[in-house]
């Protein structure tokens, strides 16, 4: 399409370094075939445009006419009262979430590394650190994340240790980190186990050690390849955040939840939900955008 | 007599219960090329992995400079900073371009400063033909440059003993010259080698001892024109006939 384009205003930037006699200009069949490719084109477009008037139309209308739909929208949608608590939930989400999100997305990044690199270690005096992180990996991908920060979150106090903190806020970002370590060191030890071994025994053959092996050939083209379900693991963590409210964190979510329990009105909930979203699809779009790229480069290097 | 660059005396290598070398004795003298010659499966590239100790020897010794690269003391890393290893399928890194592929070796494992390295490697991309690839990243590299760079990276670390498996069996047959003058042309520059490869033709002219392979054992041995033209074990003539018929002689 760019081509074509770039030829039919007569600027084509690189010049063919060779001529077969003469500017090229579009043969009748050729400038045919646009005209019949640009009237697909409008007639994909009208058909898709007409559908979603449609569908989407049909969808609105059963809500909007539904007998119940002034009750919702007024418990739900109203938005200047919706305006009116969204500083609250808004410092809420600064204050808790986003603090939470910073801290945690660091420090799992950290260990998920580590436990990757343990569990993907073939050292005789890493074995019993092999054993532990495979246990460890386990158990917290197999707890729901919720009873971990219950268990961390309750039962830590509950301890009485000398020196323990009993603040909410650190118990709830443990239990994230906790949880969320082990998924991300799996994600990671996929990712070193699909680079393939002829890569190792190239890096080996130049005399690189084995952790220099590690750190500049196999673990570049790991993370590269791990990235897209790395951000997807990023949003879910943004979204779990809100999980530590139940410690009585006040994020945004527990900032909603104050004022819609004082005024029986939902319209905070929808607030801190938009909120989130605010902050969630942007990041899902460039995920998507990465896992394409991603897909295209190893597209390319298979034909390579 | 000077001590030959490599001597490996009756290696002996099984996979299980599958033997896959077996009583295997060569000597490499220094500026000389070895070619090793054997049907699919003979045990070439184990060989070749052997002396290069990304395979341990189950039986035998093999000496690189004098020095005894099999025992339990020696360190493999130090090791392979004195050999260079080609293989089949190019095993450049993705992820680096062609100069930072070149230059990883010499900086990370020989202490060669960013700079010095960059010049050392362009040096030798350009005595290749390959200067302008410099900045490109492998894939964007037909097979015989990509192969051509390999060779350039196990260079870059001036190795005393160069080690080529099978390094035109991947290309395309239009593709397969370029890489077999530059393996002549380290041959004429006096590089010591030792490798395996299909190409009987270019064998005759960069070997100084062919051996043939069958089954892990070295069913015989000599120089390259007795091998290739007046074999006499019947298993090297039958050999050959195959290859000759495969058209690549
Ligand atoms: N890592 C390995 N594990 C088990 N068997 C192997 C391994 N590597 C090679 N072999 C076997 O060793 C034999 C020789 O293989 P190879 O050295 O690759 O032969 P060539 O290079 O001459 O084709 C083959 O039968 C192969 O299946
Ligand atoms: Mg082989």
């Amino acid at each position: 399409m760019s081509n074509e384009a770039r030829r039919e205003d007569g600027s084509t930037p690189n010049p063919a370094p060779y001529s077969f006699g003469g500017e090229w200009s579009p043969s009748a069949v050729e400038i045919e075939r646009r005209i019949a490719r640009k009237k697909q084109v409008r007639r994909k477009a009208l058909i898709a445009a007409i559908s979603s008037i449609l569908v989407l139309g049909t969808l609105a209308t059963i809500v909007i006419t539904s007998p119940g739909w002034k009750v919702l929208s007024a418990t739900f949608f109203h938005w200047s009262y919706g305006f009116q608590v969204l500083p609250k939930i808004l410092l809420g989400f600064f204050e808790s979430n986003l603090i939470l999100t910073l801290i945690a997305s660091v420090s799992v990044a950290f260990f998920g590394l580590v436990i990757a690199l343990i569990r993907t270690s073939r050292s005789a005096a890493l074995t019993p650190f092999r054993i532990l992180a495979t246990i460890y990996v386990d158990l917290f991908r197999g707890i729901p994340m919720l009873l971990v920060i219950f268990l961390v979150g309750f039962g830590i106090p509950a301890l009485q240790l000398k020196g323990v903190t009993n603040n909410v806020f650190i118990l709830g970002i443990i239990a994230v980190i906790i949880t969320y370590s082990a998924y991300v060191a799996e994600v990671i030890r996929s990712g070193i186990l699909t680079v393939h071994p002829s890569q190792r025994a190239a890096a080996r053959s130049l005399g690189l050690s084995n952790f220099q092996t590690l750190r500049h050939v196999v673990l570049p083209q790991a993370i590269r390849r791990v990235t897209p379900p790395l951000l997807n693991d990023l949003v879910a963590l943004i979204k779990d955040t809100g999980l530590v409210s139940i410690l009585g964190v006040t994020d945004a979510i527990r900032a909603a939840q104050i004022e819609a329990s004082r005024t029986f009105n939902y319209t905070p909930y929808v607030m801190a939900a938009i909120i989130f979203l605010c902050v969630t699809i942007p990041l899902t779009r460039f995920t998507d955008r990465t896992l394409r790229k991603s897909i295209e480069r190893q597209n390319a290097q298979g034909q390579a | 007599m000077r001590i030959p660059v490599l001597e490996i005396s009756e290696v002996r290598k099984a996979f299980g219960s599958e033997v896959v070398l077996e009583d295997i004795s060569i000597t490499v003298p220094e500026h000389t090329a070895t070619v090793l010659i054997g049907a699919s499966g003979s045990g070439k590239s184990t060989l070749l992995r052997c002396i290069n100790l990304l395979e341990l020897v189950d039986d035998g010794t093999i000496k690189l400079d004098g020095q005894e690269i099999t025992s339990v003391a020696a360190n493999p890393d130090e090791i392979r900073r004195k050999l260079g290893m080609v293989f089949q399928s190019f095993n450049l890194f993705p992820h680096m371009k062609v100069l930072d592929n070149i230059i990883l070796a010499p900086m990370r494992v020989h202490g060669i400063s960013r700079d010095e390295a960059s010049e050392k490697a362009i040096e030798l991309l350009k005595r290749f033909g390959l200067s302008e690839k410099a900045d490109q990243y492998p894939d964007r590299l037909s097979g015989g440059q990509q192969q051509r760079v390999a060779i350039i990276r196990s260079l870059a670390v001036q190795p005393r003993l160069l080690l080529l498996d099978e390094v035109t069996s991947a290309l395309d047959p239009v593709l397969v010259n370029e890489v077999l003058s530059t393996v002549r042309d380290l041959k004429d520059h006096g590089m010591t080698m030792v490798l395996a490869t299909h190409e009987m033709g270019f064998a005759k002219q960069v070997a100084d001892e062919v051996c043939f392979l069958e089954k892990g054992r070295i069913l015989e041995w000599g120089s390259p024109e007795q091998m290739l033209e007046n074999p006499t074990n019947p298993r090297t003539k039958d050999f050959l006939q195959r290859v000759h018929e495969a058209g690549r002689l």
